[in-house]
This record gives structure tokens, sequence and C-alpha cells, in this order.
């Protein structure tokens, strides 16, 4: 068993899981028929992505936990996502500011990922950056839409960015099972990533007439899982079944 | 004009309507663009939208359990369903839109309550075996209602009801793998399984329509093949397919005068509460107002939304130029 190698997938699965979770609370609720049908539709690559991680996960850790087990019955503070990914659905400003966000740095992160030692890693890399490339050109369209659209949206989707920019900071920690990943081979060094980061999300947010925000107050906390006070309402959802009904097969 | 003329345009238009009736006969397709008599056009209209607005408000009863799905599998086919669901109502408000109405005039006929939408929405997914009914029952039912119309004569409707179905054909068979399941499960599950096939059964009948005595579309419906069958056949159909479904996984239909009739090789089924199903249809059934609060909540939050993309697809436009 590597544990090191199990806590190094959850914190790359985490962020899916708990991101596509919140896109799964809009279906049926967009703004139009088609925004719905996209987000639905990154929400289900996500998951299709945790499944491939999670799945992995069980077999690095090899004691019968299985993907649900994973996904759902961990406590509140063993969920290692960041807290960007968590944040509510406050409006679709912020829905696509979360988006933008984390699409950005997760292409960054599964293009380096492509080229880990881990092959089973590596192969998850490799197919999810297309899908990932997709989500970034959605949400990317969609922050320079709401941002150079009408006055009512540009000041919308300042205020979301605005909002959620101290959560960018933490995506660029490293925890220690990251550190010994990194130096096996196996893991994204993120803290390599986080200029070309910033100079991705300024250059777009330039383009989408938006200021960058110059706050350098930033949270942290989720990789030690240490989470804002929104996660434990979607975990008690997440969660449901499982802790009701406990033991069943579904 | 002249007396000459009006008769001469009645002749025209009666030549016109005889052709596209014998079209029809001959089993060809009607384009968007082929002359049709306007109550043709509308009635695609009203169906085509209604099918449509079905969908759209059909994501909410099973959009309701996306975030408690028991498993990552099954959030991820609900979510997948639930998709198709959109993508259904997407093509079928395209459908609408060759017989020139958009797709805002429908929203607004659904959100002002002027168009209607399947009943069956109207009642409240309450557990997670409810995913199971409403995929083994309600697209079974639908189903029923729809194979018929990959045949009709509107020529995009059908195309677009090819696809439809064999989507809604997928939806079913996972419905009833959830039935499976859970009635090969604990007893807990099991009587979950039950519980939802109780609360189901009859909406699902009657989703199939009134009975042909009281059926006010039929006749013209079934000459422009827009119709097959009549409802109580289809909804003959639908329980002779779905009983020996039940019996297999060891769920009882709930009626008691359910029996198997030797002479007509057809169930006998009980007496259908159609008090219950006019409350629905005339909005005071246990979900209607929600239903809508949820539509008409989105799109008016999407307003902004949809401002925006349109303004900035003009600025676009006028910097391409």
């Amino acid at each position: 068993m590597n544990n090191n190698l199990y806590k190094y997938i959850l914190g790359i699965a985490d962020n899916s899981l708990i991101l596509g979770q919140r896109l799964g609370e809009l279906c049926g609720h967009g703004p139009s028929l088609e925004t719905d049908i996209a987000c639905t539709n990154i929400s289900l690559d996500l998951f299709g992505q945790v499944r491939s991680y999670y799945q992995y996960a069980a077999k690095v850790i090899g004691d019968g936990r299985t993907e649900d087990d994973i996904a759902m019955l961990r406590k509140e503070r063993e969920y290692v996502n960041v807290l960007l990914v968590e944040q509510p659905n406050t409006d679709f400003a912020y829905t696509i500011g979360r988006q933008f966000l984390f699409d950005v740095y997760h292409y960054l992160l599964l293009n380096k990922l492509q080229n880990s030692h881990d092959l089973t890693l590596s192969a998850i890399a490799k197919k999810s950056i297309k899908e990932v490339s997709y989500h970034q050109r959605f949400s990317t369209d969609w922050v320079k839409r709401l941002g150079d659209g009408t006055e009512v949206s540009h000041q919308k989707m300042q205020e979301a960015i605005d909002g959620l920019w101290t959560y960018t900071d933490e995506l660029f920690h490293q925890t220690e099972a990251d550190k010994i990943m990194v130096s096996e081979g196996v893991g994204v060094d993120v803290t390599s990533l986080k200029e070309q980061y910033y100079a991705i999300v300024s250059k777009i947010l330039e383009d989408a007439t938006l200021k960058t925000p110059e706050s350098k107050w930033f949270q942290k906390g989720g990789k030690q899982g240490i989470h804002t006070e929104h996660l434990g309402y979607l975990l008690s959802d997440l969660q449901y079944m499982q802790r009701a009904y406990p033991n069943m097969e579904w | 004009m002249s007396e000459e003329q009006i008769k001469l345009e009645a002749e025209r238009s009666r030549s016109l309507e005889d052709q596209f009736e014998a079209r029809i006969a001959r089993d060809e397709k009607i384009e968007p663009k082929d002359w049709m008599p306007e109550k043709y056009r509308k009635t695609h209209i009203r169906q085509m939208s209604q099918h449509a607005h079905s969908e759209i408000v059909g994501m909410l009863p099973e959009g309701n359990w996306i975030t408690r799905a028991p498993s990552l599998r099954r959030k991820v086919a609900l979510l997948a369903k639930v998709q198709d669901e959109a993508g259904h109502g997407l093509y079928l408000y395209s459908a609408c839109e060759t017989l020139g109405v958009s797709r805002d005039e429908l929203y607004e006929q659904l959100h002002s309550g002027k168009a209607k939408y399947s009943s069956i929405f109207n009642y409240p997914t309450i557990t997670w075996a409810d995913m199971g009914a409403i995929g083994w029952l309600v697209d079974g039912a639908a189903i029923i209602n729809q194979v018929p119309l990959c045949n009709t004569s509107y020529g995009p409707y059908a195309r677009a009801m090819i696809r439809v179905c064999k989507e809604e054909s997928f939806h079913q068979r996972q419905g009833y793998e959830i039935m499976i399941k859970l009635a090969n499960g604990t007893p807990e599950q099991k009587e979950m399984a039950q519980d939802a096939l109780n609360r189901w059964w009859w909406p699902s009948l009657m989703m199939l329509g009134p009975t042909d005595d009281v059926s006010v579309h039929t006749e013209q419906s079934m000459k422009w093949k827009l119709k097959r069958k009549s409802n109580d056949d289809l909804r003959q159909q639908f329980i002779d397919q779905t009983v020996p479904q039940a019996d297999l996984i060891g769920l009882t239909i709930p009626d008691s005068d359910l029996k198997w009739n030797e002479e007509r090789k057809s169930y006998d089924f009980g007496e259908i509460n159609w008090d219950e199903f006019w409350q629905v249809v005339k909005g005071h059934g246990p979900m209607n107002k929600e239903r809508m609060k949820a539509r008409v909540g989105a799109w008016e939050r999407g307003e902004w939304v949809r401002d925006a993309a349109m303004t900035h697809a003009k600025k676009k436009q006028k910097q391409a130029v």
C-alpha cells in the first residue's frame, strides 16, 4: 500500500468530485437550455474522471474500500479538495467564475500529469485533458460574454471574480504527500504552474474587460481538510443514501 | 375580388388540401417549406411544444435526485439521462421553430400556464426508487406513445422522434435495472421499490391520455399520423407489457382488479381515478406550482445572462464589420 500515492490521487480527484456535485445541483435550472446542457456535461465529465481516480485509489489502498466508499463515506475533515470548488452556485457569474478559475489550473495540471511516471495517472490525464480543454473554452467564452456584455453582467462577473479570487492561491500549495510524489516523478509540482496560471487568467480577464483583483489575502485549508461552512451541506446530500442505507448495493 | 376569383381561390385551396392529404396517405413526409393547412401547422406546434415542455419540466423531478444518487455509477447515469431530456427538449423546440414559432414564444406559453406538459411530472420524487419507477414506467409509457410517431407525417418531428425513442428506450431499461437491483436487495430496498410502484403506477396509466370516448384530438390526429392507436389501445399495450416485468422481479401492481383475460389475451384492470387526472391537468396536482415556479424562476434569473450573451454577440459582430 502506498499511502502517499493514495493521498495524492484524492488531492486531485476530490476537486472534480466536489465541483461535479456543485454543477449537478444546477441541472434543470440554468439560464438557457444550452448552458444547462453544457454545465451538466461538465459535471458528467468530472464524475467520469472521479470514478477513474477513485477506482485507482481503491486499488492502491487495497483494503476493500470501493470508489463509492471513498466518494461518500469519508468525514468532512477527510476531503482534501480546494476551497474554490466547494463555493456555492451564488448566481451564474459565480458558477462561471468558479469554473474558469478552476479550469485554467486543471488544464495546466493535467498537461503535466500526462508525463507522470505512474502509468494509470498518466492515462487518466491523457483522457481527461481533452474534456478539460472543452471546459476551459466554455468557461472562458462565458467570462468574456458576461464581462464584455451588459453593464449588469459586467458588474456581476467582476463581483464573482473578486469574491472567488481569495481561493486561487491554494491551488498551488503542496502537501507533504504531494512533495513526495513530485520527488518520485509521479506528481506534478503545482508551484511551477502558478506564474503561468495567473498570466493566462489575467489575459482573459483583460479580454473580458474585467480587472484582475489586486488583493493578496488568500484563503487556504482545503488541502488539510479544513473547509468553508459550505462543504458540510454539500456532503449531506452527497452522502445521504450511503449513510441512511449503509452496506447496500444500488 | 370578384365572385369568380373567390370561387377560383377556394378551388385552388381545396385542390392544395386534397394534394396534401394525398401525400400523407402515400406516406410522404411533409417538410417545413411545403404547403400545409393552417390547422396542421397549429396542431403540430401544439403537440410538439407540449412534448418539448414535458421534456424540460421532466428534468426537474429527476434532477431532484442527482445530488443524492446512491453511487457514482448511478449519479453519472442519472446526469446523462437528465441531459438527454434537455437534448430532446432542444430539438423538439427546434422542430417547432421550423413551423415559424420561436422558443421564447413557446416558453412564454409554458410559463403563463397556457401550454400543457405531461401531468406525470407534477408528482413528487421522494425516494431513490422513484428514479427507477420513472424510468421503468413513465419512460415506458412515453415510448408506447412515441414509437408510432417515428412514422408521423411531419418530417422534422418524425426524425426527432427516432432519436428520442432510441434514448428513451435506453432510459427505460436503466430504470427497470434500478428496480431489479432494489427488488433483489434488502427488505428495506424492496419496500422502497414497491412503494414507488404503488405511487407511480396509476399516474403512468393516466399518462396515456383520457379514455377514447372523451379524447378530443384523436380523429384528426389519426389522419395526419400524429396518432396511430387510440389512448385505450396504448394503455392496454402498456399494461400487458409491464405486468410481466413486475412479476419477474417480485413486485405487485397496486390494482386488485388486475387479472389476465384469456379470451382477450390481455389484462383486465381496475377503474382509473379520472378525477385525480383532471385535478392535476387543471393545475392542482401535488407539484404543479413548484414545477412552474422552478421553470419561471430559472428563466427570470437567467434573463441578465441571455441579455449579456446577445449584447456581446452584437459587439463582436460590429467589430467584425
